[in-house]
């Protein structure tokens, strides 16, 4: 119980109790109206803003010291993002860390929603840079404030019929907005719009958490998450003409990797936990090689 | 006089560990709405407060949240010294515009409308009510649907208001505005963020 000692002078999770309360109640805020981006005081964390210090706020907030963490940066669990947010709450709360995402309790994440299902009692917590769906269309917060009150959300669609006018389909990829159990436009994160209807009923709760914006906005567990569309151009995933490379995984988020400078290339999982232990169940992709006797 | 060892005594053994044990009850609660939780209530409060109800507010009330009692609490000396001593919040006279809630006597409460529901542009500038009732199985069933119930599920707890099924439905009409409740009883608590639609059942 006592490990959170090793880096003493510091409160368990680092934050000092008073923070934690005034964080814990906005995220109270934020589930009973999902969606909406409770406006919290957001401290400063021994990261830059960008690094991830809303999601790390949120997790502090809420990490006891039974819980598993399992952090991830754009799915993947040994990027720096990834490895030092990990070792932040190994050191100041000495929990658990884990790299699997069935056996984590709180999973933070930055861009990624995990392939294998969340589960009931999981918490996802996101990475937000941008909380409001709205700001590039609109730079005034008292307006965006004003445009969510009243439900005006004709400027997304908009925006989205302009993709089509230009390009023929909606070619927003990432950070595609959805709308919340019918009224609140959010924004879910800058996650590839391929893991919105993962939000969709997902049983995990969502936690989303901006820093440097100082909002804090949430998704309950079996909540209705609707991606925006039209009738006659409906809401399309991102599809993939190759399977994985490594793991031969098909239906899933693949990254792709450059291997030369004469256009050699290959497309790889980006959930890495996702991909290692399809490997170790002996899936093999095309590239996966074999070992040499 | 108040004997000064009952005020400072009882509150939380490990403030830390304790407070988020019972606030991750409480955000557990708030994001299945309905659903009972057990919470580990570490407090001894003077006996006019339940566990529970005092528990979260230890976990959750500070100096930047006001909170109100109801005339059933408020008659306790003894409990307002033990919540001013370990929450450090101000107890304010009237229910309007207070963060915090803990209603001893829910059947003769204030209507919810009376309490702060937040504005259109800040839903979460609303109060937070922690409701000490006599049981949250045996009453009359409610049937709520909404974000986090999957389907539908029944809460039948005892000693609500009269007309509260009326209330929770203004409540709901009024979202985004709106309060949240925290039902409480000995160790147990369930939820009702104002997002829980109310079901009307036939027959």
């Amino acid at each position: 119980m006592n490990a959170h000692t090793q880096v003493s002078n510091y409160n368990f999770a680092y934050l000092d109790e008073q923070t934690k309360r005034m964080i814990r109640r906005a995220i109270l805020k934020a589930i009973a109206v999902p969606g909406y981006q409770v406006p919290f005081a957001s401290r400063e964390m021994p990261m830059p803003y960008g690094w991830g210090t809303g999601g790390v706020q949120v997790t502090a907030s809420i990490l006891g010291p039974d819980d598993v963490l399992k952090v991830i940066d754009q799915g993947a669990d040994d990027t720096t993002n990834a490895v030092s947010i990990r070792k932040f709450f190994q050191k100041v709360a000495g929990v658990e860390t884990t790299t699997s995402t069935e056996d984590a309790t709180i999973i933070q994440t930055r861009h990624r929603i995990p392939e294998a299902p969340l589960q009931e009692d999981q918490i996802l917590v996101y990475q937000v840079p941008i909380p409001e769906p709205l700001r590039f269309l609109e730079p005034r917060e008292t307006e965006t404030r004003k445009m969510h009150a009243l439900e005006e959300y004709g400027l997304m669609h908009v925006k989205l019929y302009e993709d089509i006018a230009k390009n023929g389909h909606i070619a927003t990829t990432y950070a595609y907005p959805v709308k919340v159990e019918g009224r609140y436009v959010m924004d879910p994160s800058p996650t590839p719009k391929f893991d919105n209807p993962k939000m969709h009923m997902s049983p995990a709760l969502q936690l989303f958490g901006a820093g440097r914006e100082k909002r804090i906005y949430a998704v309950p567990p079996h909540t209705e998450v609707i991606s925006l569309d039209f009738e006659d151009h409906p809401f399309e995933v991102q599809r993939f003409d190759k399977p994985c490379a490594l793991c031969g995984a098909e239906q899933v988020y693949l990254d792709e990797v450059v291997l030369d400078d004469r256009g050699g290339r290959m497309f790889v999982c980006s959930d890495t936990h996702h991909c290692e232990s399809r490997q170790a169940a002996g899936h093999r992709g095309e590239m996966s090689g074999e070992v040499l006797s | 006089m108040l004997n000064e060892a009952t005020t400072l005594e009882g509150g939380f053994s490990n403030p830390v560990l304790n407070a988020q044990s019972v606030f991750r009850a409480v955000m557990d609660a708030m994001a299945k709405p309905a659903t009972i939780v057990e919470v580990d209530a570490v407090v001894a409060p003077p006996s006019r407060l339940g566990r529970a109800a005092a528990a979260v507010a230890c976990a959750l009330i500070d100096v930047d949240t006001p909170f109100w009692l109801d005339a059933t609490l408020a008659e306790s000396t003894a409990l307002r010294a033990w919540l001013a001593f370990h929450t450090g919040a101000r107890e304010m006279a009237t229910c309007a515009d207070v963060a915090f809630a803990l209603i001893g006597a829910p059947a003769t409460m204030p209507p919810l409308e009376r309490f702060a529901q937040g504005t259109q542009e800040y839903p979460d500038r609303s109060a937070t009510l922690i409701l000490q009732l006599p049981g949250l199985e045996g009453g009359t069933p409610l049937t709520f649907e909404g974000p986090g119930i999957r389907d539908r599920v029944v809460l039948a707890p005892r000693g609500l208001p009269q007309d509260f099924a009326a209330q929770w439905k203004a409540n709901r009409k009024r979202f985004p505005r709106g309060v949240d409740l925290v039902l409480t009883t000995g160790d147990a608590i369930a939820c009702l963020p104002r997002s829980a639609r109310l079901v009307e059942m036939e027959g």
